[in-house]
């Protein structure tokens, strides 16, 4: 950090050194700097997770790992890469650019700012000590369950379900003040001239994820209380024999749930463009249609929940309802892809490494999206529905429609958060080693769900052996070109070709007028937006 | 443990690419349907694909274009959007929206409704209901007889007909001691002890539920897939239209013993349905005198043997020994080896035959799955073999006394 150049300003707020100065900061930079890192170590065990999955799944009969462990780590995994991989990741972004973006001194609440980084790591430990204690005879391991917590299943589970529980309801906190911390920032802290609909993209995504995250997350935190009751406590909420509904959980976790794969979405959909704009040298198309879209999904995201278990058994009027409702996300996800290209389109485009996971991005979430619109069909959700169908579908949307995005921002933003260029050789071989090894993952699995084999499960029928063996081999090449993007980042951090302060030839916005890297304390005077 | 591991691992690849035809059995799309849904599900399938396909490559191809031809390598500038007239506006933003709204509703929507219509009707024009229970790990049958439609039709009534179907794939071959056994009458993890017989060409309305979490009935060539709830009956309905042997799995994670819980289906034609159903309550009826009769030690001991090894051993293990703490040992343990009658002949609460009979937590209740005969063996069996020699006989007269 320059504290040299900046040391007239940094008189008034001489921090701590040392672990100290991470435990007790309230800069949005250094917060923001946390938050990426702890999302890429937890991204880096929530992979090794899934690999040791890959791996007993690798041919048929049990060689490594027993059913009960396998079906902790796919649910562990699936907690650990949505709540302490893509969540943080996009928080790290909002913590380091909102202010940097819309031309503000710091978030408007540091204190709370830091006390919602520092839930994060007792929930990572919440979520994976179980793992541990049960290698001292304690308990019987983690959470196995899957992420969903469904019960009766999750009642009749040992601590390690308590155990998640207490990790939801620390990481939910950690989300909702992040949450009011952002839409404080956005409605009170803009430069002056700055209006709304004037404000970068990313704000956008993030102020509606924000709303997003305080209307759900106290549903989905009610509802692992009611749980927890359930468990302990003697209530029977999701018990038949006291009155309750196992079914009636199923609601209030995806009325949750379904707004969650926004949450996730919608701050990537918020630096695409972006992206998009600087690398075709020309200004983002239709910022209001964007604008407006944004609105719609956040709406529309809220009212399509029972989509996700459709087979459980409803009346048929919610099955078109809820059928309806979901196609209908297809309309404002459409001009979002239109504006996409059309930022392109006619620009004078070069691919350096943001740029071509962007385009990656658009192809392979497409791809997730168009399966989405198919399985909204419920005769034909009967089939896909916890078939390798979905599998493949939910991960082509948030491994490729999150994670590759995310990639794309930290090549795009890197050079900026450190003042070095990261190696663009490197940059590009991680691309192109993700994209191929993602799509011989995952597009095997689309088959393997057509041709009927169930998720979840730890041994699998022989038909189901070749596509099975391609996915593993191809999830190991993929887990292991990250070790390319850790070598990356690492090495930016350290040194590397001094970046410009404009970084990149097309680069717009107040971020690309600050130093590289950005003074400690940035805008301590407001900037003014025409 | 992982050298073991890798040197399975590395036969395996070495024997699946040496051996292709073994295991090619692989398919790209939903296998041949054999009822109306899942013929009408392959359709719906089939035209969706082939809709976001055309989508998919229609956009790609755009966006293609634009990346070879607007790159600054080759030159090209810049161009900036100019912003439209209002009407042409208007006009650009109407046709995709209409065209979306056509496929969305419209192409799509129109077949969907008529499928969910069909789906959820399992009432009407039914010949005969099934009651289908889901337990952890294993399917229970029960067949609860014709409707007026079916007696009009001649179908043999099945009413009174219930078995248990279980897992039959060997241990030996799960566990990794050996390579699975690839053999199409049998096939690997898709095979069970007693198969569900339905008559070809009825249409069978499915009650569905379940004892303890939720299980979810998949067979994947019949289209149909419903959530067993405890405490609650879903419905949803088959009409095998051919004869044949029907695979599937449960796709709801119910445990540990989620991979383990195959469907596997038998649909005959008429005459043969009717002569599997005359065998069935013939088997019903000398079960029945069978509780009656004294048994022998022995025999109980050895009927015990295959019954704990069919329905305990996922849990207690096959030596006895269980996974605690989730599932205890039988071996030494309080309840097998504490007496079960107390003087006035009725059995103790939390005896031996309490536990099997109620169940208690994850241990499921058997008095809804197992008969008198096969709790009396499995009792006397528990008591007098895993390592246990208390030296008592359970009776089944006692096990059909005791459940009143």
């Amino acid at each position: 950090m320059s504290t040299t150049a900046v040391a007239h300003h940094d008189e008034h707020a001489a921090h701590p050194t040392g672990i100290m100065r991470w435990l007790t900061t309230t800069n949005h930079k250094d917060i923001g700097t946390m938050y990426l890192t702890f999302s890429l170590i937890m991204f880096l065990v929530g992979g090794c997770m899934i690999l040791g999955i890959r791996a007993e799944l690798f041919q048929p009969g049990l060689q490594l790992m027993k059913p009960d462990f396998f079906n902790q780590l796919i649910g562990v995994h699936a907690l650990i890469m949505i709540f302490a991989a893509l969540m943080p990741a996009a928080t790290g972004f909002a913590n380091w650019m909102i202010p940097l973006q819309i031309g503000a001194p710091d978030m408007a609440l540091p204190r709370l700012n830091n006390w919602g980084f520092w839930l994060l790591p007792p929930s990572a430990i919440l979520l994976t000590l179980p793992f541990t204690l049960a290698l001292f005879g304690i308990g019987d391991g983690a959470l196995a369950t899957g992420w969903t917590f469904y019960p009766p299943l999750s009642i009749q589970g040992g601590i390690g379900v308590d155990f998640a529980i207490f990790a939801v309801h620390l990481l939910g906190i950690s989300s909702v003040l992040g949450s009011i911390n952002i839409i404080v920032t956005l409605f009170n802290m803009r430069a002056p001239g700055m209006t709304l609909m004037k404000m970068p993209m990313f704000a956008w995504g993030w102020l509606i994820t924000a709303f997003l995250l305080i209307a759900t997350i106290p549903v989905l935190a009610g509802a692992v209380t009611m749980l927890l009751t359930d468990r302990h406590f003697g209530t029977h909420f999701f018990d038949a024999a006291g009155g309750g509904d196992p079914i009636l959980f199923q609601h209030l976790f995806w009325f949750f749930g379904h707004p969650e794969v926004y949450i996730l979405l919608l701050p990537v959909w918020g630096f695409i463009p972006q992206i998009l704009q600087t690398f075709s040298r020309k200004p983002m198309y239709g910022y209001k249609a964007q604008v407006y879209s944004f609105w719609a999904i956040g709406a529309l995201s809220v009212v399509v929940w029972a989509h996700h278990f459709f087979t459980a058994g409803m009346p048929v009027p919610a099955l078109l309802y809820f059928m309806y409702s979901t196609m209908a996300i297809s309309l404002p996800l459409a001009v979002l892809f239109f504006c996409w290209i059309k930022t392109m389109w006619r620009g004078s485009m070069s691919f350096e490494t943001p740029m071509l996971f962007t385009v990656g991005w658009i192809i392979l979430f497409g791809i997730g999206g168009l399966t989405g619109l198919v399985l909204a069909d419920v005769a034909a959700d009967a089939q896909y529905h916890n078939s390798y169908f979905v599998v493949a579908h939910f991960h082509y949307t948030l491994f490729a429609g999150g994670i590759m995005g995310i990639m794309a921002g930290v090549y795009y933003w890197l050079p900026k958060m450190t003042g070095h260029m990261y190696n663009e050789k490197l940059g590009k071989l991680h691309f192109w080693l993700t994209a191929i090894s993602f799509n011989l993952t995952f597009i095997p699995q689309f088959f393997l769900g057509l041709a009927g084999m169930p998720r979840r499960i730890p041994d699998y029928a022989l038909q189901f052996a070749e596509f099975n063996m391609i996915s593993s081999i191809a999830a190991f090449v993929l887990g292991l070109s990250q070790l390319i993007f850790v070598y990356n980042i690492i090495s930016t951090i350290k040194g590397g070709k001094k970046a410009s302060d404009q970084v990149w030839e097309g680069a717009e916005g107040l971020e690309w007028t600050l130093s590289s890297p950005p003074p400690y304390h940035s805008f301590s005077e407001q900037p003014i937006v025409k | 443990m992982l050298k073991q591991a890798i040197r399975n691992l590395s036969l395996s690849l070495f024997f699946l690419l040496t051996s292709p035809r073994v295991f090619a059995q692989y398919s790209w799309n939903f296998p041949e349907p054999v009822t109306p849904m899942a013929l009408d599900t392959l359709h719906v399938h089939n035209k969706f694909m082939l809709i976001v396909a055309a989508i998919f490559i229609v956009v790609l191809a755009i966006m293609i274009y634009s990346l070879i031809k607007h790159r600054k390598s080759v030159g090209h500038q810049a161009v900036a959007d100019k912003a439209p007239s209002t009407a042409v506006e208007i006009f650009w933003t109407l046709i995709p929206f209409a065209i979306l709204l056509l496929i969305d509703f419209v192409i799509m929507g129109i077949p969907a409704y008529h499928s969910v219509v069909m789906m959820e009707d399992t009432r009407n024009e039914s010949d005969m209901v099934l009651k289908v229970t889901g337990s952890q790990w294993r399917w229970q049958y029960e067949y609860m007889g014709n409707t007026e439609k079916g007696n009009q039709n001649g179908l043999e009534d099945a009413k009174g007909i219930k078995f248990v179907s279980n897992l039959s794939t060997p241990q030996e071959q799960m566990d990794g001691t050996i390579t699975p056994v690839n053999d199409p009458e049998r096939p690997y993890l898709l095979d069970v002890d007693n198969r569900l017989v339905l008559p070809v060409g009825a249409k069978v309305r499915i009650l569905m539920t379940s004892t303890d979490v939720l299980h979810n009935w998949w067979v994947p060539q019949f289209g149909s897939s419903r959530l067993a709830v405890p405490g609650f009956i879903r419905e949803t309905w088959v009409q095998v239209d051919k004869a044949g042997t029907y695979r599937g799995q449960c796709k709801e994670l119910c445990g540990k013993g989620h991979g383990y819980m195959p469907v596997v289906v038998d649909a005959l034609p008429k005459e043969e349905y009717k002569a599997w159903v005359v065998a069935q309550k013939e088997a019903i009826s000398e079960a029945s005198a069978g509780a009656d009769k004294e048994w022998t030690k022995e025999d109980l001991i050895a009927q015990g043997k295959i019954v704990y090894e069919k329905n305990c051993a996922v849990c207690h293990q096959v030596s006895g020994a269980g996974l605690p703490p989730a599932f205890p040992a039988i071996t030494g343990s309080k309840i097998s080896n504490s007496p079960i009658f107390g003087e006035d002949g009725k059995y103790l609460p939390d005896s031996h035959l309490d536990r099997v009979l109620n169940g208690i937590r994850v241990m499921p209740a058997w008095k809804a799955v197992l008969n008198d005969t096969e709790i009396a063996a499995v009792i006397t069996y528990e008591r007098n073999a895993l390592g246990n020699s208390v030296g008592d006989v359970v009776q089944p007269a006692q096990v059909k006394a005791a459940r009143q």
